[in-house]
């Protein structure tokens, strides 16, 4: 169980490559259950190495054009748009 | 109708004149696609987005007559056991009154119990749709992984998760998924039941209703101790009481064992999250969603000054991002974004996610192995009586635990149907069928002698 130490800043770790912003608060009592919650996931150690049989099937075709979602429905649930695209923030 | 809380959006759409449920309504869960009805998945992230188009599901239904009379409430994004992470408030449970009515589709079995529809359309990702049955005093179906198109479906954890029926009967619930069940080329994992299962009646497919007669005379029925011990004394008793009823119509029960159970839900929590945390990677607020400029923090001049500022935030990419998911995401989708993200994460994937995936396939193999001795196994849907409601929200990992008989059906992609099973202390008590992969008409044909 020693991996299973979480410390504030891991959380605020995790949280920025998740790009989740965290009040204190948050971070505080993320930090304390996810020591619990690891704990709990450390016992997939015990399991063994097991192969899946599993019955596939290809399920490709060839590429085909087909009606899709016009401009406008596509844009109708955006929060900003200007001349026919998606508005977003600066890159960097 | 609002009494219980169980619709999120109230609106009718109409179905065709006449098909195999004409004259029924149905509630459809809120993260099923319904073209322009809102769409939450019971989060603030989702308030205002109206689908441009229609799930299959719910398009097949429509096709088949039904009336649907509303979207209903349930945990945000399908995360939880109890409706009560709904941004929209908690559901009331009408089978008993203080507790929660189980979740994530605790606002379909809420309106099937309350008589607010006739049936209901959920999702089950690890016991979404019999947990709620269960608490709900319902019949409830997950279907085999591939049996029914998840087409239009926000997805949670794509591996895991299937569309399925929740009704009063089990004859009904049967009649549901024969209308929603069978392949669809939008969705590559369905398959066709009848090719999919050497059927030796060859009625897999569609045909789920008429399995409903009843006749357990014969059925040999496998009871997993390893579901069964760790239960509620007055589930057990309940559990039991069943058994004796279909042992009394002539099933015969076997003990069978399920060893790797026991890892089931660390394996099931690990696959879950990672998965979640891919799929809800897309809530940016640019597409859709609640954007930076609507979101909490930043002054008011701040936030009118940025408006002629892409995204309405004067910061880059990743800080509106990271500022929208805070404001449009709740607690424990945040909880199950962040788990997933590290347990994917360098130096944790082995540990974590590939572990999972080792008794993802050791699941499976054991319950070949024990359906391979009886046509059926069975269980308590859930091991205790609904909970208070509030009791479990300060403490995620005991309620990650009380899914422990649920969610090996979803790593081992197998149907199950939950069925009422009487009550201990007044508050219902389910009891779960397993079924061989898209063996659908056993579970059936096991739950109607019960129901």
């Amino acid at each position: 169980m020693s991996d299973a130490s979480v410390d504030p800043d891991e959380v605020r770790h995790v949280a920025d490559l998740a790009r989740v912003a965290l009040d204190e608060e948050e971070v505080t009592r993320f930090a304390e259950q996810f020591v619990e919650i690891l704990a709990h996931f450390d016992s997939l150690d015990e399991v063994p190495e097991v192969d899946r049989e599993r019955e596939l099937v290809n399920v490709m075709r060839p590429d085909e054009t087909r009606a899709c979602l016009s401009q406008e429905e596509a844009l109708a649930n955006a929060p900003e748009t200007e001349d026919g695209y998606f508005k977003g923030p600066r890159v960097s | 109708m609002g009494d219980l809380n169980a619709f999120i959006t109230e609106e009718t759409i109409e179905g065709a004149d006449d098909g195999p449920l004409a004259g029924r309504t149905v509630a459809v869960k809120d993260n099923i696609s319904t073209a322009g009805v809102r769409t939450t998945c019971g989060s603030a992230m989702l308030e205002d987005y109206v689908p441009p188009y229609d799930a299959t599901v719910v398009e097949r239904l429509t096709a088949a007559g039904a009336t649907v009379v509303g979207k209903t409430n349930m945990d945000e994004f399908g995360m939880g056991s109890t409706t009560e992470t709904s941004a929209y408030g908690p559901t009331e449970n009408p089978a008993a009154p203080g507790r929660v009515p189980g979740g994530s589709s605790g606002g379909s079995a809420a309106a099937v119990a309350a008589g607010e529809a006739d049936l209901a359309l959920g999702t089950d990702t690890g016991g979404s749709i019999r947990n709620p049955a269960a608490f709900c005093g319902v019949v409830g179906i997950k279907p085999t992984y591939g049996l029914v198109s998840r087409y239009g479906l926000v997805a949670y954890a794509n591996s895991l998760e299937q569309i399925g029926p929740l009704a009063p009967t089990v004859e009904e619930a049967a009649e549901l998924l024969d209308v929603i069940a069978g392949p669809d080329e939008r969705d590559a994992t369905t398959r066709d039941a009848s090719e999919a299962r050497d059927d030796p009646d060859g009625r897999a497919a569609a045909d789920y209703a008429s399995a409903a007669d009843g006749d357990v005379s014969g059925t040999t029925i496998g009871v997993p101790t390893e579901l069964v011990e760790g239960a509620d004394g007055g589930v057990v008793e309940a559990f039991e009481a069943a058994l004796d009823d279909l042992r009394a119509q002539g099933a015969e029960t076997v003990d069978v064992s399920l060893p790797s159970v026991e890892r089931a839900v660390a394996a099931y929590y690990v696959i879950a999250m990672s998965e979640a945390s891919s799929n809800l990677a897309r809530f940016d607020g640019v597409r859709y969603g609640v954007s930076a400029s609507s979101a909490s923090g930043g002054s008011e001049d701040e936030r009118s000054e940025s408006s002629a500022v892409s995204g309405g935030y004067e910061g880059n990419w990743n800080d509106a991002f990271a500022r929208s998911r805070e404001a449009g995401f709740g607690e424990e989708v945040k909880r199950r974004v962040l788990l997933g993200t590290y347990a994917l994460s360098a130096g944790y994937h082995d540990k974590y996610y590939a572990k999972a995936q080792d008794a993802r396939a050791w699941v499976a193999r054991d319950f070949d192995a024990a359906l391979s001795e009886a046509d059926v196994l069975a269980s308590p849907t859930m091991p205790v009586p609904p909970f208070e409601r509030g009791e479990s929200l300060d403490d995620p990992l005991q309620m990650y635990l009380a899914d422990v008989n649920t969610v090996p059906i979803n790593l081992a992609d197998l149907p199950a149907i939950s069925v009422p099973a009487g009550e201990t202390d007044g508050l219902p008590v389910g009891v779960q069928f397993v079924g061989p992969a898209f063996g659908e008409r056993e579970i059936v044909r096991v739950g109607s002698a019960l129901a």
